[in-house]
């Protein structure tokens, strides 16, 4: 069978050899680390002495026609992801056709309905998420304006497919385009529904085999207002055997109005989640084969110490907001300097719902209030300013303040932590030498007294435009109250970049926490050793 | 098993050299406008100018001081070379409604698209960002860079005039 769709997928490439019309592109990465037991941070020695991700995408271009593939190599996996990627293979692989509008690809793919509130298939590579589907897909636009999606298949759960079958389709359409309309103000309109099929063998429940999910979404423009809302619907989907009230159907409702103009910016945000957790498979448990992407309402910081407490949005049950204002100070005058000063302030705050979710609570007809968040139980809470200004033609500043309340009970479902509030600092500086030589500076604080207390740290950076990149960083935690604790985490990094290709020699220690890309977070062991990275895009 | 992949994957990578002369275009993928309409990369147009795609996110701190520095300077680069810079977001959905605020309130003059689930960032192979493409008049792929530090717009603009002359 294999065979069969390997040849497959090489017949259009003999095709077409001989026309040498198409091309071939893709990209390559090869992360290898040594592990060195480290008593004191508590890492540990890997027996294979070095482990290794790589991974190799192809992609095949000619004309309407699309083919591509990509190799996977986990011998093993790295410490800090899932070891069930362990081995070598070809989980993902396409082909795709457009034909006067229809696009039609059979195999692998990603997609996303609307803001993914019920469906999203993507890829993460650092915090090893992959859920690819494996099907077909259509997408086809019969008029201007008017847009459908629709597949069918299996999610991807590492080197095997979800047990789940996964049907779902898209529409949107543009209101403008439909009625020709040259008015100033947009409207689109988008409606979508995702379902499952699985097979349910409970003896003494009679568990839904279908279930579904829905959505609606509208999106106004005009001038620099901009109002996008989305609700979703998800019907009874009890996991395994009914426990608590878990045959409650689930909703969420996210909605973001922005307002910007030369010199200012300013987006207003709001979202509520009640027992929206969709899977390809009732009875997968943490990050596996999830359909459905509801990001974190708070900021993504960039600085260490800033995210040191990330948050992770709670799909079971939350209500948030946030709120962020982006301005310029203008140039040449003597607040904004001669080049301007940028300001960006946010504000975001996460809380459970009232009486907490349909899902976790013994009262079947419990719902929680709409919103409320007087008394209700501080999930995370984050109030930051950044300011961004160039000096003069050699030297650019940037500070952060940020103060935040972090409920680590909550975030990493563990107990007796509660709430860490702590206080941070960050100054940026860069200054440039000479042609091409730059120097950058980062000093960083975290204030606390709870957790693990106190921390600095401080980074030196040296590049060398356009080749070169030279990195020392060390991590100190002088405020632990355990003094055996009071560790430094040193790090050493070099890099050579040369058009699409990278290099990155690292050694150091790396501590035990939370790594997060777009609000979904992995916990990442403590370890210390030498990591290789070579990437290639071609 | 494993000697039909290592197989497949030697036809591969032979085709893939056959084909290596050939100029890179920009393939067929749509993105967004800030108005939510679709749009299609392989439309993209300066009227036979090279232009600069560059791949970037509101939480990245080089993408933005990369675009940042640009924007200082882009006003003589596009006179002397008529050069259009296309910045993609890849901002997902926890960040994409902050694009069209970030960009108005940076005062950056860039043409902006969104990628939110990467299908663009895929097909052109972009693993990190910043990720910056130069495409000749003819809209042919003849550079690219990979990450950025202080000084490599200046790599970039000597590519653009050589490009331009």
């Amino acid at each position: 069978m294999r065979k069969i769709i390997a040849i497959l997928f090489v017949l259009p490439f003999f095709g077409v050899a001989q026309n040498n019309s198409g091309g071939i592109h893709g990209d390559f990465d090869l992360s290898l680390q040594t592990y060195n037991e480290d008593e004191s941070i508590g890492a540990l020695a890997a027996d294979e002495v070095m482990l290794n991700n790589a991974y190799l995408n192809l992609l095949y271009t000619k004309g309407k026609f699309t083919v591509g593939v990509r190799y996977e190599s986990y011998l093993n996996a790295l410490k800090d992801f899932d070891p069930r990627y362990n081995g070598n293979g070809i989980p993902y692989r396409f082909a795709q056709y457009n034909n006067d509008g229809l696009e039609i690809t059979a195999g692998s793919f990603y997609e996303q309905f609307g803001s993914g509130l019920i469906l999203r298939s993507y890829e993460e590579k650092k915090l090893g998420i992959d859920n690819a589907m494996d099907g077909i897909r259509l997408r086809y636009s019969p008029i201007s304006g008017v847009y459908l999606k629709t597949f069918i298949g299996r999610e991807r759960k590492f080197f095997e497919y979800s047990n789940g079958i996964v049907r779902g389709a898209d529409g949107e359409i543009n209101i403008n385009d439909i009625l020709k309309l040259t008015t100033k103000t947009k409207a689109l309109l988008g409606g979508s529904v995702v379902s499952r099929f699985q097979n349910a063998t409970n003896p003494n429940f009679n568990i839904p085999e279908n279930v579904s999910a829905f959505a609606g979404r509208m999106n106004i423009v005009s001038g620099g207002l901009n109002w996008y809302s989305e609700y979703a619907y998800k019907i009874n989907d009890p996991i395994g055997s009914l426990i608590e009230n878990n045959y409650a159907s689930g909703n969420a409702i996210t909605s973001n109005l922005t307002y910007s103009q030369k010199g200012i910016g300013v987006s207003l945000e709001v979202h509520r989640v009640d027992n929206m957790v969709f899977r390809a498979d009732r009875d997968a448990v943490g990050k596996d084969l999830l359909l459905n992407y509801i990001p974190a309402i708070s900021k993504q910081h960039t600085y260490t110490l800033v995210s040191l407490y990330p948050y992770a949005t709670q799909p079971n049950g939350e209500a948030g907001f946030q709120i962020d204002l982006f301005y310029k100070l203008g140039k040449g005058n003597s607040i904004g300097g001669k080049y301007g000063t940028k300001i960006d302030v946010n504000f975001s705050r996460i809380n459970s719902l009232n009486g907490g979710p349909s899902y976790l609570n013994d009262n079947i007809s419990h719902q929680p209030m709409l919103i409320s968040m007087k008394g209700e139980e501080l999930y995370y809470q984050d109030f930051n300013i950044e300011i961004t200004r160039k000096i003069n033609r050699k030297v650019k500043i940037a500070a952060v303040l940020a103060k935040q309340s972090y409920n680590k009970d909550v975030v990493q479902q563990q107990t007796g932590y509660g709430i860490i509030e702590s206080d941070i600092a960050v100054l940026d500086l860069t200054y440039k030498i000479k042609k091409g030589h730059s120097i950058r500076v980062e000093l960083q604080k975290l204030k606390t007294e709870q957790d693990d207390g106190d921390w600095s740290m401080g980074l030196t950076e040296y590049t060398i435009s356009p080749h070169w990149f030279f990195t020392i960083q060390d991590m100190y935690n002088w405020g632990n109250q355990n003094i055996d604790k009071q560790l430094h985490y040193i790090n050493l990094t070099a890099g050579f970049i040369k058009g699409g290709n990278r290099f990155e020699i690292g050694y150091g220690k790396k501590r035990e926490g939370i790594f997060c890309v777009g609000g979904v977070c992995k916990t990442v062991p403590s370890s210390n050793g030498l990591t290789l990275n070579i990437s290639s895009s071609f | 098993m494993r000697k039909q992949i290592l197989t497949f994957l030697v036809v591969l990578l032979a085709t893939a050299f056959s084909f290596s002369q050939n100029p890179r275009k920009l393939p067929n993928i749509e993105v967004k406008t800030l108005q939510g309409d679709a749009f299609n990369i392989s439309e993209l147009n300066n009227d036979g100018s090279p232009i600069v795609i560059s791949f970037w996110a509101t939480w990245c701190k080089p993408c933005k001081k990369e675009l940042n520095n640009i924007s200082e300077v882009y006003e003589d680069w596009q006179e002397e070379t008529g050069v259009k810079l296309v910045a993609i977001s890849t901002d997902d959905t926890r960040s994409m409604s902050k694009v069209a605020p970030y960009i108005n309130s940076s005062d950056w003059e860039y043409e902006i698209y969104l990628d939110p689930n990467a299908d663009l960032k895929r097909a052109m192979g972009v693993s990190t960002i910043p990720h910056t493409f130069l495409l000749n008049g003819k809209k042919e792929i003849v550079w690219h860079h990979r990450g950025y530090v202080e000084g490599d717009e200046e790599e970039l603009y000597n590519k653009i005039v050589e490009l331009a002359k």
